[in-house]
């Protein structure tokens, strides 16, 4: 792969989290670094796993391929490889890579002098991923509660997980988190179109400038977040999605065991209208 | 003053605290019913388990069969003539001891709650005729629907638990009144009958009459054709009795289903059959035995639409898997476990001659 000519500002000596110089490396247009080694590490066996469990599953068919995690008797402890114990060591490298992935996104930034705000991003959606397989599990005493690794299997996992509560759609935490997911869907498809617009002017004009597309909105709503505010808008969406998809999941069952349209009666209760 | 933050701030902790008060914290239970990783499983709060109730001692000893039957021994038996005169007056002290409310006035307590203390043969009061045909439901229940109630039967104290009306039963709604303010339309009010849910509250009448078809609303293709004229409204009253049937057990959907697809009965548990055989049974019930006893209950015992107190699976249920949690209870009862030969000349309206036109049907009924 060609260096590109200002690819060289970014090859930076130094701000490593562990191993110093060791690691502190570029093969191609790739950092390394020593979590760029764990990465390799566990996500390369991860997947090993991953096929070895589709060819013990019967069938490769990739959307059928399933890795179920064990009955719920074997609580919190260990479980036989083909009864649910390759989905604890698949869960164990998926944790691994992808905090390794997002450690070295901050060796990265830290090399650049930048904000963390890529990888605490990723943090977020590591954070969801590890609510649904560790956080959740643990408090449900057992590792049976996570989701199973599949295409379509892991869709059943929701659907009935959902319908664990009856009506999921009055899970507090799930009508914001959905909201957010919709609204990070509409800032960016606005955007976007906001910026196809600017950027593509009809013949023989020019490309229109931020004052434009600020006086667009403007108009339109009587207020423009600007260029750079935009992407701090889309960044909050985003993060409270995922957030708040956690949120609703966790208290799923942890916190809260009958329907969900149940739990509102907290509201119907309030001493003011009782 | 509190400046405006303050009292944000204020007013998010309230709510947030009230929400997290609403929650249920502490240690769960979880019962897996599915294959691994499907997320069949039934969780709940050990703190909100409901109690499967007490099941009453026999009021003595069952006597040995044999000895002179009821029929020879007192008048006007039309049910229980075949049992023994020993066991008929055991069935009756327990039956006495199920459902006659104890805080009643001498003359209306114990066996004057049925019968006329004059003459115990007298079919003057209605409580006695809904009685007699309770006994026939009952022995309906057990030996024609033991697809649902197996060999654990059932007796009056399944439903009734010490009560002459039992606790968890249903009428037909009063329709609405074609006002636009304030009218819900059936439907978005918080009831445990939906599990609090904002769906439609008619759906007993719709699914628990005898005329009542299968909960069936899903299309069999995928674009829409004239083969299936069932609204989104439809859907939710199917999924408004599904809710009823949930909150009678207390478990969730995954109990009888396998979400990712509710129709199909190969990837269904067990229990769904189950539940099957019981919506059946209820609509038998209520077509059979109570619905025809509309012209002999007091109007006290009617509904707003003057139909009487009928069955769900609440009423035997009372949030349990298996009534007062799977007790063996009928083996104790044999006079209730099968139907009377004599049974079938025995109906509602020789007793209830002179209340107008539903009799025909009750009779009908009852020589089915």
């Amino acid at each position: 792969m060609a260096l590109l000519s200002f690819e060289r500002k970014y090859r930076v000596r130094g701000g490593t989290l562990v191993g110093g110089d060791l690691f502190d490396f570029w093969v191609g247009p790739f950092y390394v670094g020593f979590f760029g080694i764990t990465t390799l590490f566990f996500a390369s066996l991860g997947t090993a796993l991953i096929f070895y469990g589709a060819s013990q599953g019967g069938t490769w068919n990739p959307w059928l391929i399933n890795i179920a995690p064990p009955d719920l008797s074997y609580g919190l402890g260990l479980a036989p490889l083909k009864a649910g114990g390759l989905w604890q060591i698949i869960t164990v490298c998926a944790i691994g890579s992808f905090v390794s992935w997002a450690l070295r996104e901050v060796e990265i930034c830290r090399k650049l002098g930048m904000g963390y705000h890529v990888p605490f991003a990723f943090g977020v959606a590591i954070f969801a991923y590890i609510t649904l397989v560790v956080f959740r599990p643990m408090l449900l005493g057992a590792w049976g509660h996570g989701f199973p690794y599949g295409i379509f299997s892991h869709l059943d996992w929701v659907s009935n997980v959902g319908y664990q509560y009856l009506h999921f759609h009055y899970n507090p935490a799930h009508m914001l988190a959905v909201s957010f997911f919709f609204t990070t869907t509409l800032a960016l498809s606005m955007h976007g179109a906001l910026v196809l617009s600017a950027t593509n002017p009809a013949k023989g004009e020019d490309v229109k400038s931020p004052e434009y597309e600020d006086t667009f909105f403007r108009d339109l709503i009587g207020y423009s977040v600007g260029t750079l505010g935009i992407h701090r808008v889309g960044l909050l969406l985003a993060l409270n999605a995922g957030f708040w998809s956690a949120v609703c999941i966790i208290i799923s069952g942890p916190f809260w065991t009958r329907g969900w349209p149940e739990w509102w009666s907290w509201w119907l209760n309030l001493p003011i209208w009782m | 003053m509190p400046s405006l933050s303050k009292l944000t701030a204020a007013a998010v902790l309230v709510v947030s605290s009230l929400a997290l008060g609403a929650c249920e914290l502490g240690p769960k239970q979880s019962q897996q019913t599915g294959y691994r990783g499907t997320g069949i499983v039934q969780i709940v709060d050990p703190g909100n388990v409901v109690a499967p109730g007490e099941v009453p001692p026999p009021p003595y000893e069952l006597p040995a069969p044999g000895g002179q039957t009821a029929g020879q021994v007192y008048q006007n038996v039309k049910v229980l003539a075949n049992v023994s005169q020993e066991e008929f007056d055991y069935t009756m002290a327990a039956i006495t001891q199920w459902i006659v409310p104890a805080n009643l006035p001498a003359e209306e307590a114990g066996c004057n709650y049925c019968h006329n203390a004059e003459n115990l043969a007298d079919d003057s009061k209605y409580t006695k005729v809904v009685a007699r045909r309770m006994i026939q439901m009952t022995q309906n229940i057990n030996q024609n629907y033991s697809d649902h109630v197996k060999q654990t039967g059932v007796t009056c104290y399944t439903c009734h638990r010490g009560n002459a009306v039992p606790e968890y039963v249903w009428t037909d709604p009063k329709p609405s009144d074609g006002r636009l303010m304030g009218n819900k339309r059936g439907q978005n009010t918080p009831s445990n009958a939906v599990a609090y849910a904002s769906l439609p509250l008619d759906t007993y009448a719709k699914y628990m009459r005898g005329n009542s078809g299968p909960a069936r609303v899903i299309s069999k293709t995928i674009h829409p054709t004239t083969a299936n004229r069932q609204s989104v409204k439809d859907a939710e009253g199917n999924y408004a009795i599904m809710m009823h049937l949930s909150q009678s057990l207390g478990v969730n959907c995954t109990y009888c289903h396998n979400s990712r697809s509710f129709a199909r009965w190969e990837q269904s548990s067990p229990q769904r059959a189950l539940a099957w055989y019981g919506l059946q049974m209820v609509k038998n019930t209520n077509e059979e035995y109570i619905h025809p006893l509309a012209n002999v209950f007091p109007a006290n015992r009617l509904g707003p639409q003057g139909d009487p107190y009928k069955t769900n699976c609440a009423t035997c249920h009372q949030m349990q898997r298996k009534p007062l949690g799977g007790a063996q209870m009928a083996k104790d009862y044999p006079a209730l476990r099968t139907v009377s030969a004599a049974a079938a000349t025995a109906a509602v309206p020789a007793a209830a001659p002179a209340t107008g036109a539903a009799a025909p049907a009750a009779a009908a009924a009852a020589g089915n």
